[in-house]
């Protein structure tokens, strides 16, 4: 199969989250950049796939600048065939899913993979976008799927449950944990990754639908009250009284 | 200009977040000086449907088409979409449920209008239109301004109160002619998940970490929940090592939640797990380390072995339920 992985550069999960004085950036001083969790398993699914069913290639791609090109050199690492990058500063989930579909929607993709959301603007809507963009099916949070004869089986988180379903190829599926585990790139992998393309492109719709104002930091915490393992009850009553959560 | 709803149609009745975005929704018509509509879709009874105007739905418009039982995205926002261009919808509110994160996208790429998903708060409309949604996974928030004319707002569950003051709404039933060919993908079966409450919908969660030291103790964890009516919920190392499934991870890369009451058991509280939860409205942490990160966000803290504090705790709760 021919699939496309959408990958998204953000902060390592460890990352204590700041922002400038006058709340309009993100302060990105010191922060590492991943690939983004979600994305890894969308990699690594699609790289199994293509092994179960004997070949194909598998093409990794990002909306964003230069400095993201380390993870997309790790995801040619891990077994892409080859990357793109748009080269533009990625302004909302919108924007940058109509550069994804303007990249895809004359190349024949059997299947688009793509995390079930980012770690950092957490939108969750390239997915369904894209699918609406190339007029696809779109299946969300998938955890487990299998192709055969142009047709794949999923299984889904819905609220409450688990769905299992079927799409024809190609549709977009975005990912969730217990999809497989992402596979880390090996020494050959990384020697490798060196002389794959990495093809950098120019944006082509530039169309974003919102922007950020400001940011805030949450609000700190009054502080904690201390009981002893013995004063149970009095921890219930201060739950039901106090903070009539019970 | 008016404010559409949709409410999700859980086999014939309504969950409590629909309540939740009616009254939501119902609050951002006020401050525009319109109505809400509210949508429904799948078979279900007038009456009940008529229950939202209860939570300030002007009216409620239904489309019984059978097929619409079964929920698939592209189907569903083709019919979401045809009411809300109907109605001339300038605001369109959906939960940010797994339906509504399937279908708020492809809606907004439907009617070309900014979606702002996982809000948090009332949006601020004064010449341009903000809504407050946590990003970084929790760990921080973000005013996001919808700059198209028409603007669709996703809200996480738990974050705005439900509002019980209106009376029955007017129930219209339309056929949207929604048929096969508009479902691109099939649904096979749906496991739901019975006797056990969704951590995403959760008013309490009970959630303990690998101070519980291993798979076999969890029984005084579910025993908490059971006496109060809550979710479990686990620590990512938890899940990884399948001592629990999944779907019982929060924090980061797992599931967020805001609770009313997050009960932290033999969890240190590193960051990413704090980032999922912190948006709780009161946390109890118990942890054999006073030192614990946990007890830095925790309104109510113990400072002991769960294996000792456990039992008591939960004898203890439940003596107050039976008297309550």
């Amino acid at each position: 199969m021919k699939i496309l992985v959408c990958i998204s550069n953000v902060p390592d999960t460890t990352t204590k989250i700041s922002f400038s004085s006058d709340n309009k950036e993100f302060n990105k001083a010191g922060v590492q950049y991943i690939i983004n969790p979600y994305d890894e398993l969308a990699l690594t699914k699609a790289l199994e796939l293509n092994e179960a069913a004997g070949g194909g290639t598998v093409t990794a791609i990002h909306v964003g600048q230069v400095d993201a090109e380390p993870n997309l050199r790790k995801a040619l690492a891990v077994g892409a065939d080859d990357a793109v990058r748009i080269d533009t500063a990625p302004v909302d989930g919108f924007f940058v899913a109509s550069e994804i579909a303007h990249f895809a929607k004359d190349k024949g993709f059997d299947l688009i993979l793509c995390g079930r959301e980012s770690i950092d603007y957490n939108g969750g809507m390239v997915a369904g976008m894209l699918g609406e963009l190339l007029d696809w099916p779109s299946v969300n949070v998938i955890t487990s799927i299998t192709t055969s004869g142009g047709e794949a089986h999923l299984e889904r988180d819905i609220d409450g449950g688990r769905e299992v379903l079927k799409a024809k190829l190609p549709f977009v599926g975005s990912c969730q944990k217990e999809l497989t585990e992402p596979r880390i790139p090996n020494m050959r992998g990384i020697m490798m990754a060196r002389s794959k393309p990495l093809l950098v492109l120019p944006a082509a719709t530039n169309t974003a639908h919102t922007q950020v104002a400001t940011y805030a930091a949450p609000a700190p915490k009054a502080g904690c009250k201390f009981l002893e393992p013995s004063q149970v009850e009095e921890l219930v009553q201060l739950l039901h009284t106090e903070a009539k959560v019970i | 200009m008016a404010v559409v709803v949709f409410a999700e149609n859980n086999a014939g009745s309504f969950k409590k977040a629909s309540f939740e975005i009616v009254s939501y929704a119902a609050a951002i018509a006020r401050m525009m000086g319109t109505s809400v509509t509210a949508v429904v879709l799948g078979s279900m009874e007038d009456a009940v449907a008529s229950e939202l105007g209860t939570y300030g739905a002007a009216k409620v418009v239904k489309a019984a088409d059978a097929s619409l039982d079964t929920f698939e995205s592209h189907a569903h926002a083709k019919a979401l979409a045809e009411v809300a261009k109907s109605e001339g919808a300038k605001v369109v509110v959906l939960a940010n449920t797994y339906a509504g994160k399937a279908l708020a996208p492809r809606l907004s790429v439907k009617l070309s209008a900014a979606l702002a998903s996982g809000a948090v708060a009332l949006p601020e409309i004064n010449g341009s239109f903000t809504v407050l949604r946590s990003v970084f996974s929790n760990k921080g928030f973000a005013n996001i301004q919808l700059d198209t004319d028409v603007k669709i707002v996703s809200l996480t569950p738990n974050s705005y109160k439900v509002v019980a003051e209106g009376s029955a709404a007017p129930v219209e039933n339309r056929s949207l002619g929604i048929s096969a060919v508009d479902f691109k993908s099939t649904s096979v079966e749906v496991k739901t998940v019975t006797g056990k409450i969704p951590l995403t919908e959760a008013e309490l969660v009970v959630s303990a970490g690998r101070g519980m030291k291993g798979p076999e103790n969890w029984h005084m964890i579910e025993e908490m929940a059971t006496i109060l009516g809550a979710a479990t919920a686990c620590s990512k190392p938890v899940s990884d090592m399948h001592w629990r499934t999944h779907d019982e991870h929060v924090g980061q890369t797992g599931i967020t939640i805001k609770p009313n009451l997050y009960i932290a058991i033999g969890i240190s509280g590193a960051i990413q797990h704090l980032a999922g939860v912190s948006g709780s409205k009161v946390i109890v942490a118990i942890n054999t380390d006073k030192e614990a990160p946990f007890f830095k966000i925790a309104d109510y803290g113990i400072v002991g072995d769960a294996f000792e504090v456990l039992p008591k705790l939960n004898e203890a709760l439940s003596k107050f339920k039976a008297a309550n």
